[in-house]
């Protein structure tokens, strides 16, 4: 079931840019190592969005032009980036005070794990010889408005990644509010993983058989 | 009359010892003191308890300081990185305690401690592993988890220009953990590409203010981590 048709879904960056299209204009974000980062390439016209890293920048840009770079001015990633003007720097307890504060609006984060009832496990396999590394995960998805999770659907071996329980350590109980996935877009809800959109050519019953729990379809448009 | 200028690195670590606690300021390689580390490295002290986002990277600055054997335990957010193979060798032979803390948790200990607040209640970590055998309370209906305040006995940090009072201005992200440190220290000890006479910083601009610096010292040219690493230096 997992070699068929390798090429439907998304590519990464159209994953990006669907995600894009879903955050408001004048939002503050914090974007995550990976798919995330690709999003400030698919700005839709006309809105405006202000980055956030939590290594002490609101008002991040773009990378610098080669050989422009600043071993001083990185992102969370420790890439080099650039500051837009109107930026600010700031230390590290104002930096979480923003996110733990509830003073931004979305977070976009990748994702080992999402469970139906949304939890999240993106920081540790658990596993006997992995460094557990967290960084700033545990602070973003318990302070930020919306946690978004970008991710493919399934793991490179094939296995679903939206599950009814996570099997790995927890980075956040309960806390995803939507995934975009290469072949869906999923809302977490009371009832569990709520179908919103299918990506192009991709049928329900395609994405529920990748799926790990059940997959509640797109309510049918009421007849009047 | 005040004036905390120290004539060099060697001076300013001279008195860190066996065992101490020591915080380290930088993320990644912005804000890393690596003079003042391989300073501390040439100095000998062992036994140290090291308090940094990361754990270092290549064999320079902290990770230099972690091969060296000096660190027995690491408080950190983020023990891997691009290049950061000292830290994971020793840390699977068991030669290395780490104590791993969420980003933002660590920068409010951190505060915490400098501020006189013993400990405090976060919502960060609640239902996961890095919760587990902490105090938890309900506030308003949502739980919290109890995390204590953080202090130490040294603190070495990297700023742009200070002045003779221990005022400070920081570069662009390298400014992240050095404030709370500079607070957190029981003696603060910065590294500085300037140092300037009282007066010469703006008050308004003032990032740390002097109270919370014991020693600076002048580094007019500081070296970047990664350009060490990329050239493959290692230390000593």
């Amino acid at each position: 079931m997992k070699s068929e048709t390798p090429t439907l879904g998304l590519t990464r960056d159209e994953m990006a840019q669907r995600v894009a299209i879903d955050i408001p204009d004048g939002s503050y974000v914090n974007l995550g190592i990976g798919i995330p980062e690709l999003i400030t390439r698919f700005v839709p016209e006309g809105r405006e969005f202000i980055y956030h890293t939590e290594n002490g920048l609101l008002g991040m840009g773009p990378s610098p032009a080669e050989g422009e770079g600043e071993p001083e001015l990185i992102n969370a990633g420790k890439r080099q980036v650039t500051a837009i003007p109107g930026a600010s720097y700031f230390q590290h307890p104002d930096s979480f005070a923003m996110i733990r504060g509830g003073h931004l609006d979305i977070c976009v984060l990748g994702a080992l794990q999402v469970a139906q009832n949304g939890d999240l496990a993106n920081w540790s396999t658990g596993g006997p010889d992995a460094i557990p590394a967290v960084g700033g995960a545990m602070d973003l998805v318990a302070g930020v408005k919306s946690v978004f999770v970008v991710t493919q659907h399934c793991t490179k071996h094939g296995d679903p990644k939206l599950i009814d329980a996570c099997t790995y350590p927890l980075t956040g109980p309960g806390v995803v509010n939507r995934i975009y996935t290469d072949l869906a877009v999923i809302e977490i809800t009371e009832e569990g993983f709520q179908l919103v959109e299918l990506s192009p050519g991709v049928s329900f019953e395609y994405v529920a058989q990748r799926t790990g729990a059940p997959l509640i379809p797109i309510p049918a448009p009421s007849a009047n | 009359m005040i004036n905390k200028e120290v004539p060099s690195v060697a001076a300013a670590v001279a008195d860190i010892f066996d065992g101490a606690t020591v915080m380290i300021g930088g993320f990644g390689e912005a804000g890393s003191p690596i003079e003042l580390i391989h300073a501390l490295i040439d100095q000998g002290a062992t036994g140290l308890t090291v308090v940094n986002n990361n754990t270092g990277s290549g064999e320079v600055g902290l990770a230099a300081l972690i091969k060296a054997g000096r660190v027995a335990k690491m408080i950190c957010s983020y023990p891997r990185s691009l290049n950061s193979t000292v830290f994971p060798e020793l840390y699977r032979s068991g030669a290395i305690e780490l104590e791993l803390v969420p980003q933002g948790t660590l920068a409010e200990r951190i505060r915490a401690g400098g501020a006189g607040i013993p400990a405090f209640y976060t919502a960060t970590a609640v239902g996961t592993l890095l919760a587990e055998g902490k105090e938890s309370r309900v506030f308003d209906g949502q739980e919290y988890v109890m995390e204590r305040g953080l202090k130490a006995d040294f603190s070495l940090i990297k700023c742009l220009k200070a002045d003779t009072y221990g005022n400070l201005i920081f570069n662009k992200t390298a400014r992240n953990f050095a404030p709370p440190m500079a607070m957190a220290g029981a003696v603060t000890i910065v590294q500085t590409a300037s140092v300037v006479a009282p007066g010469q910083i703006d008050p308004e601009v003032v990032v740390t203010p002097g109270i919370f610096v014991n020693r600076v010292v002048q580094v007019q040219n500081p070296a970047h981590e990664s350009v060490l690493v990329a050239a493959g230096v290692t230390y000593p």
